[in-house]
């Protein structure tokens, strides 16, 4: 107790859905918790503050063998009705519905929620040059592009997770 | 056994010091719970402390951030402004309510 963590930095480095939560939630729970947060976007973990995208976001159906069908305790889907059209949108449909029934918020909500509690949001660097972003692609919430460098800077003193 | 007075009224506390007993509860019991985390309470306060009440009584849980901006018309910002370094923590404490469960 005595050790408490007065800052963290995350690091969202997936684009799923299940990528992208997780980090969110630990950046707000963090905040809520008064402890400083800031979360930094790389790669396809990038699509998470993109406003084009941002609420898109979707589960991966293929590739993930924990995955089960029709709910967490169902049977496992096996890999090639995953890939069936239209899979990915369902999975992210259910999984949607059980979060607004915890009130866990849509990824923009979220997002703004997150910046609204003093949340720091960051985007990469080298994702954005690498994925020929501009500034406009952005959602407003987002602070600034950050090299590698400077999020390093910017955890100093604190804890670094990622997801 | 009370382990506590606060504004003269006798309360049980959790190590934490959050009530056990809502019904001890008042709002001087509320301005001294409030005194202990820095906080003097105003309208814009009580308008969250009431609205936790509202709802606790009508769900039987503190509201999470999303609900209170949502069912209670309180923004995030005013929440972090209002009860600075966990909102909802020190906000269900005040309200005489136990320590919210929720991740969210």
């Amino acid at each position: 107790m005595s050790d408490k963590i007065k800052k963290v930095s995350i690091v969202v480095s997936k684009g799923s859905l299940d990528g992208v939560y997780p980090g969110l939630i630990m950046g707000n729970g963090a905040r809520m918790e008064g402890i400083e947060a800031n979360i930094f976007f790389t790669f396809f973990g990038l699509y998470a503050v993109l406003k084009k995208y941002m609420g898109g976001i979707k589960i991966a159906t293929v590739g993930n063998p924990a995955m089960r069908v029709p709910d967490a305790k169902g049977f496992p889907l096996p890999t090639i009705l995953g890939a069936l059209p239209g899979m990915s949108a369902f999975a992210t449909h259910m999984m949607n519905k059980e979060m607004d029934a915890l009130d866990i918020p849509p990824i923009p909500e979220f997002i703004e929620m997150i910046h609204d509690a003093g949340g720091k949001l960051y985007a990469c660097k080298a994702t954005v040059d690498m994925f020929h972003l501009t500034p406009d692609d952005f959602c407003p919430q987002v602070e600034k592009v950050l090299t590698v460098g400077k999020f390093y800077e910017l955890a100093g003193g604190g804890q670094i997770i990622f997801t | 056994m009370p382990n506590k007075t606060l504004a003269g009224t006798p309360v049980d506390t959790d190590d934490e010091g959050y009530l056990v007993n809502h019904s001890q509860w008042n709002k001087d019991v509320a301005a001294a719970l409030a005194a202990e985390e820095g906080i003097t309470l105003t309208d814009g306060h009580w308008k969250v402390l009431d609205f936790i009440d509202a709802d606790f009584k009508e769900r039987g849980a503190v509201p999470g951030m999303r609900r209170m901006n949502k069912v209670g018309n309180i923004p995030t910002k005013d929440l972090y402004a209002l009860f600075p370094d966990g909102p909802i923590k020190k906000a269900a404490k005040i309200s005489g309510y136990p320590k919210p469960v929720s991740c969210v």
